[in-house]
């Protein structure tokens, strides 16, 4: 299992690298054209190849890492400051009508799959990037108010919380003080769940073209320029595809091990 | 006995429906106040910057913009729950028409996609479950964890170059309808079924490993081993049945993954389907196309998850009680 977490943290952390790096350095200017050098596989010159415009791929797919990581780390953002908060006010509140009313919330967000948001989203404002954001964000809400409480409920019946009951702290105070810290392990790795899950559907969004327009660069679209080119130029379809796989690869293999790591029983019950 | 099972039975189905009957109420008044707040009006999108005042107010009121929003809204609602759904803006259709025929290729798409990932998930999760960190349950489950990480769009591309270009066993693209026979339309939809389906596949096989495991550690399995049988048939008789009930929410969960993965897989094949409809009515403005393929897939989405929830009922009587 560890071995797992290792290939976790090493892949995560190439990408997040490449993203960094690339606001510095790039091979080359991602969106620099060069028409006599399009469509070349990979080569000494240009290690991943280039596209149909010429522009080199492992240049662009450093970039848009920082498209798909941006996007899938303010959607996790947004999920968490929001999602977190109702959990643990719905927890606090068990069984009373306002625990009923949030839990009933979360199920009809739930009912908007993210691209459906994205959908409704574009339709109004147009296509952009946030839109991406808002709607992966959106959909996350539901998943980590629902983890939250399912957490906090449990915690609420230990002897712990008794104690600060009975020395007078208010549901508020110990949500924020007893319970928040002890659901933070699960958060986390929630949040490695939905960060992978945010990068794949990112992806998505931007390939239909519901995410990021040209000329910011992003896997998804990347892939849709690939795909009329893709009996000619496989590699145009490969590099970003494989970009994706092993980041969200990469993000799996860190969550799982993370919660291997962070919860002991877990360990045990697993082997 | 049975009449109290069927009662409490009753009485869930019930509550359940009043609360499917909320989510859609609400869902729709949340998707229509956000089409309404969209800028621009559809009637002056459709005759252009040059419109006469009269022309555009002719038109307003012929697609029936010149009403209060609350009265449309109703009038949207009442036509939604008789089927009519109104008329395209754009190609003075029904749209209930233009949703029938698109759903005649969505529809199906999911449900394929959703048998081949039941069919493929069982077996790979139940055969690592009974080879617990044995070469087998390692081997199946890194080729989930890969399988989990594949954007499914991407997969189709893949697909495609392999089994349509190089081997040219299905087309690469389009949809030649059920007109044809019921084969060749499945056949034309085999390719993006197993791209929808392969990922949600190797979801599912974890699931149904995970779960049966839960499962392998509970007493009843040792009392049942105790009383003679093998483990394999403790497993088959006792085992899989309470090891269903997770699965079975994920199978539902995913129904309307499928469909709405169905949006972007159409795109790789230019299928005919929602997908498309609802991006060509993007962009044509035609907002009362978009407003009702969004309800209706909220609605699928909304159906399939109360379905699961009976469902689950129906197999585990503490559910029942419990609400």
């Amino acid at each position: 299992m560890k071995r797992n977490l290792l290939f976790g943290v090493l892949l995560s952390a190439v990408f997040l690298f490449a993203a960094i790096i690339s606001f510095v350095w790039t091979p080359y200017d991602h969106a620099a054209l060069d028409i006599p050098n399009k469509l070349k596989s990979p080569y000494a010159a240009h290690l991943l190849g280039t596209d149909h415009f010429g522009r080199d791929l492992l240049s662009m797919v450093m970039v848009g890492a920082r498209t798909s990581i941006a996007v899938a780390l303010v959607a996790v953002g947004i999920g968490m400051g929001l999602g977190v908060p109702l959990g643990l006010w719905a927890a606090a509140r068990q069984g009373t009508f306002l625990d009923e009313l949030i839990m009933r919330g979360n199920d009809l967000v739930f009912a908007f799959p993210s691209i459906v948001i994205a959908i409704l989203i574009t339709a109004v404002f147009g296509a952009g990037a946030v839109n991406a954001i808002i709607a992966i964000g959106i959909f996350n809400i539901p998943v980590f108010a629902r983890i939250t409480r399912g957490a906090a409920l449990s915690l609420w019946q230990r002897e712990f919380i008794m104690a600060a009951r009975v020395a007078g702290k208010n549901a508020a105070r110990i949500s924020v003080e007893h319970i928040l810290p002890n659901v933070t392990n699960l958060l986390i790795v929630q949040g490695t769940i939905q960060f992978s899950l945010g990068i794949l559907a990112e992806a998505g969004l931007s390939y239909v073209g519901l995410g990021a327009q040209p000329p910011t660069p992003s896997w998804g679209r990347m892939l849709a320029d690939a795909q009329t080119l893709v009996s000619i130029a496989p590699h145009m379809a490969l590099v970003p595809g494989f970009a994706i796989i092993l980041t969200v690869l990469g993000l799996n293999l860190l969550g799982d091990g993370l919660r291997d790591h962070l919860d002991p029983r877990l360990r045990v019950a697993r082997t | 006995m049975l009449r109290h099972t069927f009662t409490s039975m009753l009485r869930y189905t019930f509550k359940r429906l009043l609360s499917l009957m909320i989510s859609l109420a609400v869902a729709s008044i949340v998707i229509f106040m956000v089409i309404e707040v969209a800028p621009g009006d559809p009637a002056s999108f459709m005759l252009g910057m040059n419109a006469q005042p009269e022309t555009l107010a002719a038109l307003r009121s012929e697609l029936g913009l010149d009403v209060p929003k609350i009265e449309r809204y109703f009038t949207w609602v009442a036509g939604l729950l008789t089927g009519d759904f109104g008329t395209s803006y754009t190609y003075r259709t029904p749209v209930s028409q233009m949703i029938g025929d698109r759903l005649w290729v969505s529809l199906p798409l999911a449900l394929y996609a959703l048998t081949l990932s039941t069919l493929l998930a069982f077996p790979a999760g139940i055969y690592a479950a009974s080879r617990r960190g044995q070469a087998g349950d390692i081997g199946v489950m890194g080729a989930t964890q890969l399988g989990v990480a594949v954007p499914n769009f991407w997969f189709a591309m893949i697909l495609v170059l392999i089994f349509s270009i190089n081997l040219r066993w299905f087309s690469a693209g389009g949809f030649v309808g059920w007109d044809k026979g019921f084969f060749s339309g499945l056949h034309g939809l085999t390719l993006p079924a197993i791209a929808l389906a392969l990922p949600q596949a190797a979801i599912l096989a974890r699931v149904m490993r995970s779960s049966l495991l839960d499962v392998l550690s509970e007493d009843f399995m040792r009392t049942a081993r105790a009383k003679g049988l093998t483990q394999r048939q403790a497993l088959w008789r006792h085992g899989l049945r309470n090891a269903l009930i997770p699965v079975l929410t994920i199978i539902g969960l995913q129904f309307s993954f499928l469909l709405a993965g169905s949006i972007i897989i159409e795109q790789v094949f230019y299928l005919p389907g929602l997908g498309r409809l609802v991006f060509q009515s993007i962009s044509a403005r035609d907002l009362i196309v978009v407003e009702s393929v969004v309800m209706l897939l909220v609605f699928s989405v909304i159906l399939v998850n109360f379905l699961v929830d009976l469902a689950y009922a129906a197999v585990d009587p503490r559910l029942r009680a419990r609400s």
